[in-house]
């Protein structure tokens, strides 16, 4: 399953917040989206998914444009982990999973026992099936943000885009979200603000100011010149003497 | 064969609600109730014969005034009742899902404000010279209304999403303001005191005037509405997190909007110019449904369809007989009785919370 965009903008107010972007997802891969604030990661990411309409350029998926793909077909090959979305109504962990389901049913396919599975399976993998039946209200921001992961594992995806999944997660869990996206047989775009996080992607895609800088290894884009013009910070690499793996060392650069 | 029907019960079951087996006898008896209550004390074996006769081609022999009173007057009324409530709890479902916006009823987006003055340019002004009747006015007053505010708010534009929906609320109040400004402007101008007195009843709900014919106009309404919820019950769940959302879950927002906010519109519209402005039932039945049956609107739509009906019946029979010998505005009895009634779950849910 390939995600391509070509020449991709989106404009808002005479201001164009994304402008000139060509990706080539490979498939199976896990892309790090970085770069500053307000650089133009979440709306590149709502392009991708479909529920924004580009301003200029394409999104193909598997060599098909998107604007030959209904969005139920969409809803079905691609999710969303928005970095904000909350409600409400007073809906149980379970109800909130469920509605990962929306793309798969109709008034004539009701839910079924093998949509139940999925939900179940979804729930574990952010292992929040001890969470079932609480009310989302009564959840802390790690929680929700768990349940709006599992939500989208169970539109069964081939392509999850996530933005900034690991923002209100303790550090368990962080490494445990961001473990279980890398296992997961699927492409995914995965937008970050911790640059030693974004280490472990296969690939990272630097944005800044709706522009795609560069996209490469790792190594090739967080290079200490990129550092210091993107983020204003000066890095180094550091090696962990029980393993022998980078660690990235940030200072301001004043 | 044996799996098929295995099936089926496995569907049923995820339905988790037969909602159809409480619905029916429910609704049935609200409607008998509807026909066996009222001032003149009619014995309950006269209302079945005379329902048979109408229904069934039974003979029984019943006077004509009787039989005139039940079926002419109470049926015909009671299911009008039940029409218009189970529509104005429904258009009032579909506009706080879709517009994420709990204050949202049938009336936010400038309808009745409309009707009112489509009803007093018609009853007082003297708009088309008596060819025009009331509910006529009333319907395109409401759907002018509705019109122009659609199109103020497409013209305000947003994006899709919170945005948007702010924006059609803030352009319903305008347009209920404009078309109340109007009302009274025509009532100040031209009307004397008893149409003055007569237009007020009016807008706080009249089912006096309800015969046969609104019936045909009423249950298509009605039926049309409840199965278009019925088929969007997974898109109306899919807005729970907001409209980007219900997006990434594979709905076509826009169209959805569009079909589901246009159909309240135009139920509403209809009820409106048969009955006048009924409110609280839009905005609190479904609350009240949210608070028993759950967030989820594959129960929450039957439920507020059905307990908006049994609930407008039911204020329909004690606008009737609280004061004998005359009709109290219905809409008096849906506050009366619905305030504290909502009141009370309000307190309970908090309970369980």
């Amino acid at each position: 399953m390939s995600l391509q965009a070509e020449n991709l903008g989106w404009s808002t107010g005479g201001q164009a917040i994304v402008a000139g972007v060509t990706l080539a997802e490979r498939p199976g891969e896990t892309l790090g989206l970085i770069g500053p604030n307000g650089s133009g990661k979440s709306t590149l990411l709502k392009l991708l998914a479909g529920i924004r309409k580009p301003t200029t350029g394409s999104i193909s998926l598997e060599g098909r444009p998107f604007s030959a793909l209904s969005q139920r077909q969409i809803g079905q090959r691609i999710a969303l982990v928005e970095q904000q979305s909350d409600t409400g109504d007073r809906i149980t962990v379970r109800d909130a999973v469920e509605l990962g389901r929306t793309p798969w049913l109709s008034a004539l396919h009701p839910f079924s026992a093998e949509d139940e599975a999925v939900v179940t399976g979804a729930l574990a993998d952010v292992d929040m099936q001890d969470f079932a039946t609480r009310h989302w209200h009564t959840l802390s921001g790690g929680e929700r943000q768990r349940v709006h992961i599992a939500r989208a594992l169970a539109q069964q995806p081939q392509v999850l885009l996530l933005d900034e999944p690991t923002n209100h997660l303790d550090v368990h869990h962080q490494l445990s979200i961001l473990s279980l996206v890398a296992s997961l047989p699927i492409t995914s775009i995965i937008a970050l603000h911790d640059l030693n996080q974004a280490l472990e992607c296969d690939r990272l895609a630097l944005i800044e100011r709706g522009r795609l800088l560069c996209v490469g290894s790792p190594e090739e884009v967080l290079t200490p010149t990129r550092l210091r013009n993107t983020f204003a910070v000066h890095g180094s690499y550091l090696s962990d003497p029980s393993d022998g793996s980078r660690i990235l060392k940030l200072e301001r650069v004043i | 064969m044996i799996e098929t029907v295995l099936n089926r019960a496995q569907t049923f079951r995820y339905l988790r609600w037969p909602w159809l087996w409480i619905a029916l006898p429910v609704l049935l008896a609200a409607l008998i109730a509807g026909a066996s209550i009222g001032e003149t004390r009619i014995p309950l074996d006269i209302i079945f014969q005379v329902l048979a006769n109408k229904l069934f081609n039974a003979d029984y022999p019943v006077g004509r005034i009787d039989s005139g009173i039940v079926w002419n007057y109470r049926v015909s009324r009671a299911i009008v009742a039940g029409c218009c409530g189970a529509a104005l709890a429904l258009a009032g479902l579909v506009l706080q899902a879709l517009l994420r916006n709990a204050l949202a009823d049938p009336y936010l987006l400038g309808i009745s404000a409309g009707a009112s003055t489509g009803a007093v340019a018609v009853a007082v002004a003297g708009l088309g010279a008596g060819a025009v009747s009331l509910s006529a006015g009333a319907f395109a007053g409401a759907a002018l209304a509705f019109v122009l505010v659609a199109a103020l708010a497409r013209a305000a534009g947003g994006g899709p999403g919170l945005q948007a929906a702010g924006v059609i609320v803030l352009a319903g109040i305008a347009g209920s303001q404009l078309f109340n400004a109007l009302t009274a402007f025509v009532i100040a101008k031209s009307a004397n005191a008893e149409q003055a007195r007569g237009i007020m009843f009016w807008m706080l709900g009249n089912l006096s005037g309800v015969r046969w014919d609104d019936v045909w106009l009423a249950v298509p309404a009605t039926v049309a509405g409840v199965a278009a919820c019925l088929w969007h019950i997974r898109a109306l769940d899919a807005f729970t997190f907001g409209a980007d959302s219900a997006a990434a879950l594979g709905i076509a927002v826009r169209r959805v909007q569009v079909l589901l906010i246009g159909m309240a519109a135009l139920t509403t519209a209809v009820m409106v110019s048969m009955v006048g402005s009924i409110g609280f039932v839009g905005l609190v039945i479904p609350h009240a449904m949210r608070f028993i049956v759950g967030v989820r609107h594959p129960r929450l739509v039957p439920a507020s369809a059905l307990a908006g009906a049994v609930f407008l019946i039911g204020s329909d029979i004690l606008s009737r007989v609280i004061i004998p010998g005359q009709v109290l505005p219905i809409g008096v009895i849906t506050a009366l009785v619905g305030a504290p009634a909502f009141a009370l779950i309000l307190l309970r849910g908090r309970v369980g919370r």
